[in-house]
C-alpha cells in the first residue's frame, strides 16, 4: 500500500445529511490509529436552509498526518460531495487534480436546478483534471439495508455511513473505533446499530471492488510526545478550564451567558458539569448575563461571562462597571465575522479593537488570547488566575475556528502544571481595632475582595468615582485623575504575573512574524517551512495582550521587518505600531475564514524580497 | 448558633451624607429601611442592597450593609447573580420607575416571572428625576416635561398589572407619607419567600410635586385609599363606612348602610387569588380607591433553591466532579 505523510478530506452535504458527524468519525478514528489531525467544522448559519440548495451546505474537514499537523489543511485532497450543492459550494476548497466522490443519486435535473446548475457538472469541463468517483451512495445503502424493517427515509439517513465507509477504505481506516461508537450510541435502538454498521461496510467494501478507480493508501502514525491523548475542541477547552480554575482557586463556578454563536457550546458544556459547583444561568439577555456574573464575582464566585462580538458590544458598560468595582471576572469573546450580526459561524479576529477599546471612560482591561483548540483550557485558567490575583475583569479572546476545531490534546498533569491560585479574599471579620478599608492596595495595587457575609466588612461599591482607600463617591478631580492612573497601572501590573514571551526562532533576523489568538497554527507551520529553508525568519506569537510581556519591545526592534498577520484589517498592527513606534506592515485577510499555510509563505516570501 | 444581634435603626445608617432633595420622599422611605432592617431577625453582615441608576438608586450608599450601586436597570441581574452564589444573603433591590419598568422593564419581569428570592422596592415618582424632569414610562398621558413640552403622548404602565401579569408571588403597594405602613409592608415582603415586589408612590417635590397627592396626603387619603388585609372586607374612608361591592359583573364602590348593603356584603380580601389580585391592579383613583398593602402573596419554588436542588441531585447522582476523570470522558488513547 502506498503511504501518505498527509492528506486532507472535505465531507459536505445537506445540513441534515450528517456530515459533522462523518467528519468526527473520521478524525476520531485517526486520532485513535495515532496520526496527528486537526479538524474544521464549516456550517451555514441557517439550522436547515431548503434541501439541496447552496445555503444548507454543511461542511467538515480533516486534515490527518504522519507529522505534525497544525491546520485542517489549506485545500482538500478529497471531497465527499452528497449532492451537487455540495459539489457547488466546495470545489474551490478542492486540490486541482484531487478526487470527488460524488452521490450521484442526488444529482439530478431538480437538484442541479437548485444549486444553479445548468446542467450535470459531472463530466462537465469544469471538473476536467479532476479524479471523479461516481457512487449511487444513496440506493446502494437502501439496498444495503432492504432486509431491514425501517421505513425508507429512516435507511437513507445511513447514507452518511455509507460514504464514511468508501473514504475508510481509501485511506486505510480501521472500522472498529466507529462501530464501538455506534454501538453505544444506539445502545437503545438496536436496530440502528445494525443499520449503521451494515452502510459503512458496504461503502467499504463498494470501494475495494472499484479497485481501478480506487487506490488505498496508509497515513503511518505520527512521531507525537508520548503521553495520554484525547480529542479536543476550543469551546470544551475553555469550559473546562474554568472548572479547573475553580477548583486551584477552591472557589465555586459562576456562568451567567446568554445563547449566540458561536460561543452557546460553553453554556451547554458548563451546565452539564454541575457536580463540579458550577452555577450555569441562562440569563434574558447579554446584559443580564454578565451583570449576574458581576452579582456572583461580588458574592465570592470565580464569576464568567460567554459570548461574541454583538454580546459583548452589549456588556460593555457592564464590563467597565466591573473593572471600577475592581472585581474578579472573565469575559469571554468567542468571536466570529463581523460587523453587526456579520458572519455569525464564521471566523474572524476584528474584535480586538473592541476588547482594547470598546468601552466608555479609561477602562484598560487584562486581554488574553488562546492560540489553538487544545491551548483553550490552559488560556481559560489563565484568565481566570489574572482575574482573581489581579481584582480585575479579564477578556479571553477565543474564535470560531479554534472553539469548532478539534485537534488532539496531550492531557496535562493537573496537580504540576495548575497550581493553587491565590485569591484576594479577605473572608474574615477584621481583627480587633484592624482599620477596613475596600479600596485599600498591595503592592501591584490589588485590593481585597470583601465579600457579603463577612461580619465587619459591610461597604458599598458603585460605578461612581470613588475616593482612593475608602471607595467612598468622590468626585474631587485630582482624586479621579489619580484613580484613572491606579486602575491603568494596576492592569499594567499584571506583567509582573505572565510569563516572558517566548519566540520560534532566532531571537534577530530578517523577518519577524507576529501573529496572535486563533492563527497559530497556520503561522506556525509557515514560518516552520521558511526556517527549514535556511531563511531567516521567525515567529513571536502574543497570547497575553494587554498588557505585554515585558520583552515584546525588544524582540519587536531585533528584526529589521515586522510583519503582523491577523484576520481583520490590522487592528493589532495599529496597536503595536502606535505603542513601539514601528511602521511593521500586516498580512490581512477577512472572508471569515482561517489564513492557508501556503498563502502566509508567500506573503513571508515576498516581504522579504520588498525593498 | 450565635445569638442574633440586636440592632437600632442608627446601626444601619451609613457614614455618608444623604444627598436628596430636601423634602424628597425617598428620605422617608429610607428611614422605613432602616426601622424594618432591625426587625426582619437578619444580621447586617447578610444583608446587601442592590440599586441601579437614578435618584432612588442611590439608597446603598446610605444603608450601613453590603451594597451594589450598579447600572441604568439592570439591577436585578445583579441581584440574582449574588443570590445564586450565596442563597443566605437578604437581598434587596431598589429601583424607581425609569430604572425599573423603562431601560430595566425586561429585567423586571424575568426576576418575577423566575421568582429569586429578593425584595424589591420601586419607588414610583412617575418623572425622571435625576436627569432632571422627563415622563417616566408611569407618567399620565398628557404630562408636560423638558421632554414633552406639548403633553407627553405615551401611555402609562400599571406597575401593578405588570407585575402579576409577569408572575409577580408578592406584590404591595404603600405610601412615602406613612411610615408605619411602609415598615409593616417591608417586613412582610422579607418574610415572603420569592420575589417581593413593593410599589412606593413616592413624591417628587422638585419635578412632580403631588403628582400622588390626592391619595398620599394624610387629610384625603383615608378616603381614597383602601388598606388591604387578607381574609378581611374591603373597608376604607375616614368613616369606616365605604367598601368594596361585587356588583353582579364587575367591582363597584359602595357605602354600608345605604341600599340594604352591610359589612358583610363587602368582598374580602384574598392575597392568594389571582382573579382579585388583576381586579385591585385596575383600581385607579378617581374611580376606586387605591389599594394599599400586601395585594398578592402566594408561594411558589424560589429560583435559586431549585438552581442547588438540581446541582445538588446530579452531584448525588453522578458524584463529587472529578477533572483528571472528566479530562479522560470519550476516548482517550496512549502515545509511547
Amino acid at each position: 500500500m502506498n503511504e501518505l505523510q498527509s492528506v486532507v478530506i472535505r465531507f459536505s452535504g445537506d445540513s441534515g445529511d450528517g456530515m459533522q458527524l462523518t467528519g468526527t468519525q473520521f478524525s476520531n478514528t485517526s486520532a485513535l490509529m495515532g496520526n496527528d489531525i486537526a479538524t474544521f467544522p464549516d456550517f451555514p448559519a441557517e439550522i436547515r436552509a431548503p434541501q439541496g440548495t447552496i445555503a444548507g451546505v454543511s461542511g467538515f474537514q480533516i486534515h490527518i498526518g504522519a507529522s505534525e499537523i497544525n491546520t485542517p489543511g489549506d485545500e482538500a485532497d478529497v471531497l465527499v460531495a452528497m449532492n451537487p450543492a455540495a459539489l457547488k459550494a466546495n470545489l474551490d476548497m478542492l486540490k486541482k487534480g484531487g478526487t470527488i466522490i460524488a452521490n450521484i443519486d442526488a444529482f439530478t435535473e431538480n437538484n442541479f436546478k437548485k444549486c444553479g446548475y445548468e446542467g450535470n457538472p459531472l463530466g462537465a469541463q469544469e471538473l476536467k483534471g479532476y479524479k471523479v468517483i461516481e457512487a449511487k451512495i444513496t440506493s446502494q445503502t437502501l439496498e444495503a439495508l432492504k432486509d431491514f424493517d425501517m421505513d425508507a427515509k429512516a435507511k437513507a439517513r445511513c447514507k452518511n455511513f455509507y460514504a464514511l465507509g468508501m473514504t475508510y477504505y481509501m485511506f486505510g481506516r480501521e472500522l472498529e473505533p466507529t462501530m464501538r461508537w455506534v454501538k453505544d450510541k444506539f445502545a437503545k435502538k438496536p436496530i440502528l446499530i445494525d443499520a449503521n454498521i451494515v452502510a459503512l461496510k458496504a461503502g467499504r467494501n463498494y470501494a475495494d471492488t472499484i479497485e481501478e478507480a480506487i487506490v488505498p493508501y496508509k497515513i503511518p502514525p505520527a512521531k507525537i510526545a508520548p503521553g495520554t491523548y484525547r480529542q479536543i475542541n476550543g469551546n470544551t477547552g475553555v469550559a473546562w478550564g474554568f472548572i479547573q480554575a475553580a477548583e486551584s482557586a477552591g472557589l465555586n463556578l459562576y456562568l451567567g451567558s446568554y445563547p449566540i454563536t458561536p460561543a452557546t457550546d460553553i453554556l451547554h458544556e458548563l451546565a452539564k458539569q454541575k457536580n463540579f459547583n458550577v452555577t450555569t444561568f441562562q440569563a434574558e439577555d447579554e446584559i443580564a448575563g454578565i451583570c449576574s456574573a458581576i452579582g456572583a464575582a461580588f458574592g465570592g464566585a470565580l464569576a464568567i461571562t460567554t459570548s461574541s462580538g454583538p454580546g459583548i458590544a452589549l456588556k460593555g458598560e457592564a464590563m467597565g462597571l466591573a473593572m471600577m468595582y475592581e472585581l474578579p471576572l472573565v469575559v469571554v469573546n468567542v468571536q466570529r465575522g463581523g460587523p453587526s450580526t456579520g458572519l455569525p459561524t464564521k471566523t474572524e479576529q476584528s474584535d480586538l479593537f473592541q476588547a482594547f477599546y470598546g468601552r466608555n471612560g479609561e477602562s484598560p482591561l487584562i486581554i488574553v488570547a488562546a492560540s489553538k483548540p487544545n491551548d483553550c483550557f490552559l488560556m481559560a485558567y489563565e484568565a481566570a488566575r489574572l482575574a482573581l490575583e489581579m481584582m480585575t475583569p479579564v477578556i479571553l479572546l477565543s474564535d470560531g475556528y479554534i472553539a469548532n476545531g478539534t485537534e488532539p490534546w496531550r492531557l496535562p498533569d493537573l496537580k504540576k502544571d495548575y497550581p493553587k491560585i491565590k485569591t484576594k479574599l479577605f473572608d474574615k471579620a477584621p481583627k480587633e481595632g484592624e482599620k477596613f478599608q475596600a479600596y485599600q492596595r498591595d503592592d501591584l495595587l490589588v485590593r481585597r475582595w470583601a465579600i457579603p457575609g463577612t461580619p465587619g466588612l459591610e461597604h458599598r461599591i458603585g460605578g461612581l468615582e470613588k475616593e482612593l482607600g475608602t471607595g467612598n463617591v468622590s468626585y474631587d478631580p485630582s482624586n479621579h485623575e489619580e484613580m484613572c492612573h491606579i486602575r491603568a497601572k494596576k492592569v499594567e501590573n499584571a506583567t509582573e504575573i505572565i510569563p516572558l514571551q517566548e519566540v520560534e526562532g532566532k531571537q534577530t533576523g530578517d523577518l519577524l512574524v507576529v501573529s496572535w489568538g486563533g492563527t497559530y497554527g497556520a503561522t506556525h507551520m509557515a514560518v516552520k517551512k521558511m526556517q527549514e529553508e535556511g531563511k531567516s525568519v521567525t515567529l513571536m506569537h502574543l497570547k497575553y495582550l494587554n498588557p505585554m510581556p515585558k520583552n515584546v519591545e525588544k524582540i519587536l526592534k531585533g528584526f529589521k521587518k515586522v510583519l503582523i498577520c491577523e484576520l481583520n484589517l490590522g487592528q493589532m498592527k495599529d496597536i503595536l505600531n502606535a505603542k513601539f513606534n514601528l511602521g511593521a506592515s500586516g498580512y490581512n485577510k477577512v472572508q471569515g475564514l482561517p489564513f492557508k499555510i501556503s498563502e502566509l509563505y508567500e506573503a513571508f516570501e515576498k516581504e522579504l524580497k520588498k525593498k | 448558633m450565635t445569638e442574633m444581634p440586636t440592632y437600632k435603626k442608627k446601626d444601619f445608617v451609613s457614614d455618608q451624607e444623604v444627598k436628596w432633595c430636601p423634602g424628597c420622599g425617598d428620605y422617608a422611605i429610607l428611614s422605613s429601611v432602616q426601622l424594618a432592617m432591625t426587625k426582619i431577625g437578619k444580621e447586617k453582615k447578610d444583608i446587601v442592597f442592590v440599586s441601579g441608576i437614578g435618584c432612588s438608586s442611590r439608597f446603598p450608599y446610605y444603608m450601613d450593609t453590603y451594597g451594589m450601586h450598579t447600572i441604568h436597570g439592570r439591577a436585578p441581574g445583579f441581584a440574582t447573580g449574588l443570590k445564586l452564589a450565596n442563597p443566605n444573603l437578604e437581598v434587596w433591590l431598589v429601583t424607581g420607575d425609569g430604572d425599573g419598568l423603562s431601560i430595566g422593564g425586561n429585567h423586571l419581569i424575568h426576576i418575577l416571572r423566575r421568582n429569586v428570592n429578593v425584595n424589591i422596592i420601586l419607588f414610583n415618582n412617575e418623572i425622571y428625576g435625576l436627569t432632571k424632569g422627563q415622563y417616566s414610562p408611569t407618567s399620565e398621558p398628557g404630562l408636560i416635561t423638558k421632554s414633552s413640552p406639548y403633553g407627553s403622548i405615551d401611555r402609562s404602565f400599571s406597575i401593578a398589572s405588570l407585575a402579576i401579569g409577569a408572575g409577580s408571588t408578592f406584590f404591595a403597594k404603600t405610601i412615602d407619607t406613612d411610615p408605619k405602613h411602609m415598615m409593616e409592608v417591608f417586613q412582610a415582603a422579607s418574610e415572603h419567600n420569592g420575589t417581593s415586589m413593593i410599589e412606593v408612590y413616592q413624591n417628587c417635590l422638585i419635578f412632580n410635586d403631588k403628582i400622588h397627592d390626592a391619595y398620599t396626603n394624610r387629610m384625603k387619603r383615608d378616603d381614597t385609599t383602601l388598606r388591604l388585609k387578607h381574609g378581611e372586607p374591603m373597608i376604607f374612608g375616614k368613616e369606616k363606612n365605604k367598601g368594596i361591592h361585587w356588583g353582579g359583573d364587575k367591582p363597584e364602590v359602595v357605602t354600608i348602610g345605604e341600599n340594604k348593603i352591610s359589612e358583610s356584603d363587602l368582598m374580602v380580601h384574598d392575597e392568594k387569588d389571582i382573579f382579585k389580585a388583576h381586579m385591585y391592579s385596575a383600581f385607579h383613583h378617581p374611580e376606586f380607591p387605591v389599594p394599599l398593602g400586601v395585594l398578592r402573596k402566594v408561594e411558589r419554588p424560589v429560583y435559586e433553591e431549585g438552581v442547588i436542588h438540581q446541582i445538588n441531585q446530579v452531584t448525588e447522582k453522578k458524584g463529587k466532579g472529578d477533572i483528571s476523570k472528566l479530562l479522560k470522558s470519550g476516548e482517550t488513547w496512549e502515545v509511547k
